[in-house]
């Protein structure tokens, strides 16, 4: 008998060597000692915050009862004081896990009370440094608060703790036919709270749009402590100042983000993946407006990437092109609720691209583990990226036009200084991804991308952040993309709702002087 | 020896992605609004297929599945993998739910004999009934010789080396053609078919054929019992320390005291 593969039971649809193709994505832990930031940034001050006593301790543990609730053992420290991108270390000698709106409150009394600065944390899946201690801030972690608290089946609406990790949401849903309005590469760790912090974009925002649209409601703890329900599930409230849209995207320093009220889309019935390849990025901008005209409603995402970025997933990670070489690929996905009229139509759009040679080649993903290959090619940039060594990651929003020259100019500029320059993101929301990598961090290097990269953005009018946020590393260019009056706003509003500071310091805004 | 003639077995599956969900009255799985694809094991045979007449090796790939319409869309994917034309056995409803491995081998090994073949290429097992039951079969009703779980495939003057995973590992084999060949896992990497050849596909030739064409009744040989859900897996228990562990093992009597 041959015994290879198991019979019957439901894993045996799952032959190992498709398994690896799943895109769910895991944090790697690999231990590498990457450098404190207090030292990396030496002129760095840590602000008027008490210092974690012995006491401090036994009291969050009696706020927070029961095993595995308070963390001070140094090596499980390790991975929350560390980002995803290996590039900030904090130095905190505590995490904390409640369960309840209740328990947030009363750490954050307690730490405001007592002075001690804190760093929300969700995934650890930030790209900015804003998720780690900059020094040795408290972690309060919501990696248990993750109850899904109802779905209106008729309404889509889901409500849930701020904890609960995106794909488990999605997937939630896919049994309720509905899915979450956003998805990104980092959907297998990121919590719904830290996307909600840094307003997360994600390649689903063509489609369902951003989620200053799709939140209709959240749970949010102050400084203080004081809990503001704006918990509504309503989709229309026009009474006062709608308050949730101000932590959208507030990266943790005006609240911690407990509950949220999501606007769920229906699961769409038929899904089609394209992958092409194009000439010239003239063409790939050809393509997308093509594919607006001839695809319309059903078009769900169009993402683009490089040849330099195609190396990375080959070479990397060991991945194949699904297709020939080309300068330039795209990813194009159709989302509907009647297959054949989806494919009839993504059929006609495909015919026309080949016989006006705006595409050179491609292949059309059906099956839903292609669909997940192909995806796969795409999402796994940002960790392809990580086995150069250092990362240098910029996230710009640029006019179409202007696009990709950014690649090119930086190209020139850094020669043969750096391992490699990619250009890949989603390009149906003018939204680059621009890689640098280096064997090593180098603060030489660090003085040639910047500020000379944010110089460029600001004078073809982008923006420097398009959906990463700010965080500890970008925090000090907000005046490349704000206006000082903005930026003045921003910090009255800061110093209203956080008086004493001790929310996510060091990060998003500067402080006022 | 000159060019082989193909012949590809590629049957419509529950997507290996879907979540299989037994229907309330345990007569089978739902497959209405469910996604479908190729067989995985077949797209592999697809695959071996089209590097044999990449290499001038095989002349002609002809692509086979039995069932409802919608096969004819797994056909045109196989065609723009590479295959040259396509035969669809129409099979549907009812008496779809009652086509087993026995009377698919039966049309399998008519068509191979109409068309010449020298080779039959089919995947060990399709996975959603799981039987690996079709191509020892086939090769059964030609008295053609059978390779079966293939992972590596060389022709050698008018026989074949085949490479065969077996329990223990790994199995050489000789064995002359005519023959039929099943695929397993690791054989190959299935290819994607390229825009252009996706298009073709579209025009190239595909016939229509019903069971009776090939005089095989279909008429069941088995009846289905019943389908159920494989047992749940029982929730867990937590433990607070090692010690506890241990003692809980020992209750259970799976350590000795
Ligand atoms: C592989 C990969 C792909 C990615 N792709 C995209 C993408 O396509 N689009 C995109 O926008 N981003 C992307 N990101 C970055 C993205 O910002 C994060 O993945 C995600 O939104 C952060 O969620 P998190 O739970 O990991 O938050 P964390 O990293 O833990 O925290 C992020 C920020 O939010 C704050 N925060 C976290 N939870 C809360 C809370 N409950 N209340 C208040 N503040 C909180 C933190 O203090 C921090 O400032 C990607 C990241 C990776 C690693």
């Amino acid at each position: 008998m041959n015994s290879i593969m198991p019979l019957l039971s439901q894993s045996a649809r799952l032959p190992l060597r498709f398994s690896c193709r799943i895109r769910h994505f895991h944090i790697q832990q690999k231990k590498l000692a990457v450098e404190l930031t207090r030292i990396r940034y030496p002129n760095l001050k840590r602000g008027p915050y008490a210092n974690v006593c012995d006491a401090d301790i036994s009291n969050f543990e009696k706020l927070l009862p029961g095993h595995g609730r308070v963390i001070t053992d140094v090596n499980e420290l390790d991975g929350f004081n560390t980002d995803w991108l290996k590039t900030c270390r904090g130095s905190s000698q505590v995490v904390l896990r409640p369960k309840t709106t209740e328990e947030v409150s009363a750490l954050l009394c307690y730490c405001n009370d007592r002075r001690l600065a804190v760093v929300p944390q969700g995934g650890n899946t930030g790209l900015v440094g804003g998720s780690v201690p900059v020094f040795d801030e408290v972690i309060i972690s919501t990696q248990l608060m993750n109850n899904i608290i109802s779905l209106d089946e008729v309404s889509g609406i889901l409500v849930c703790q701020a904890g609960c990790i995106l794909a488990n949401l999605d997937s939630y849903l896919k049994d309720h036919k509905f899915t979450m309005p956003l998805d990104l590469g980092a959907k297998g760790s990121c919590h719904i709270g830290g996307n909600l912090a840094t307003n997360a974009g994600g390649v689903r925002l063509l489609r369902y749009g951003s989620l200053h649209g799709t939140i209709l409601g959240l749970e949010v703890v102050q400084a203080s402590g004081v809990v503001v329900d704006c918990l509504s599930s309503l989709r229309k409230d026009n009474t006062g100042y709608d308050l949730k849209q101000l932590f959208i995207g507030s990266e943790g320093t005006l609240g911690i983000i407990t509950k949220a009220a999501i606007l769920c889309p229906q699961k769409p019935n038929a899904v089609n993946v394209a992958f092409l390849g194009c000439d010239s990025f003239n063409r790939v901008l050809d393509v997308f407006q093509k594919s607006k005209h001839m695809l319309g409603e059903i078009l769900s995402a169009f993402e683009f990437m490089d040849a330099a970025s195609m190396d990375v997933i080959q070479k990397n990670l060991k991945m194949h092109n699904p297709i020939a070489d080309f300068p330039f690929y795209i990813l194009i996905e159709t989302s509907g609720s009647n297959g054949n009229h989806d494919e009839e139509k993504l059929n006609k759009f495909l015919e026309t691209m080949l016989s006006t040679q705006l595409v050179n080649d491609g292949t059309v993903a059906t099956d839903m583990s292609k669909i997940e290959a192909v995806w796969s090619v795409r999402e796994r940039m940002a960790e392809g990226l990580m086995h150069d060594g250092y990362c240098y990651k910029y996230d710009v929003s640029l006019p179409l036009l202007k696009f990709y020259s950014l690649v090119e100019d930086m190209r020139r500029h850094l020669g043969s200084r750096v391992t490699r320059v990619v250009g890949y993101g989603h390009v149906g929301d003018g939204n680059l991804h621009l890689n640098i990598t280096t064997p090593a961090y180098s603060h030489e290097i660090m003085d040639l991308i910047e500020p000379y990269i944010y110089d460029w953005v600001a004078r073809h009018h982008g923006s420097i952040s398009a959906e990463h946020g700010l965080g500890f590393k970008k925090k000090q260019f907000i005046y490349h993309s704000k206006t000082k009056s903005a930026v003045k706003l921003m910090q009255a509003i800061k110093k209203l709702m956080d008086p004493n500071g001790i929310l996510n310091p060091y990060k998003t805004i500067p402080d006022a002087s | 020896m000159s060019a082989l003639r193909v012949l590809v077995g590629c049957k419509r599956v529950i997507d290996y992605a879907v979540r299989v969900r037994v229907k309330p009255d345990k007569t089978g799985v739902f497959t209405d609004g469910v996604k479908h694809s190729m067989n995985p094991f077949d797209e592999i045979a697809m695959e071996e297929a089209i590097r044999m007449k990449e290499k001038k090796l095989a002349s002609e790939i002809i692509v086979v599945s039995c069932g409802p319409i919608q096969c004819q869309e797994t056909l045109r994917t196989a065609l723009a993998m590479g295959g040259d034309r396509a035969i669809h056995v129409q099979v549907d409803g009812k008496e779809y739910e009652g086509l087993q491995p026995f009377h698919v081998s039966k049309i399998l090994a008519k068509i191979a004999q109409e068309e010449k073949v020298d080779l039959l290429i089919l995947g060990k097992q399709a996975i959603d009934d799981d039987c690996n039951q079709t191509g020892q079969m086939t090769a059964a009703i030609l008295d053609w010789p059978q390779a079966t779980f293939a992972s590596k495939v060389e022709i050698d003057n008018g026989s074949l080396k085949v490479l065969r995973e077996i329990d223990g590992g790994l199995e050489n084999i000789k064995v002359k053609l005519p023959a039929v060949v099943t695929t397993d896992l690791r054989l190959n990497e299935p290819r994607y078919a390229t825009l252009p050849n996706i298009m073709k596909a579209k025009k190239k030739p595909l016939t229509t054929k019903k069971p009776s064409d090939y005089a095989v009744d279909i008429s069941p040989r088995q009846e289905v019992l019943s389908v159920e859900d494989p047992p749940v897996r029982e929730a867990g228990q937590k433990v607070e320390s090692v010690e506890q562990l241990v003692q809980k093992l020992r209750d259970a009597g799976l350590i000795v005291s």
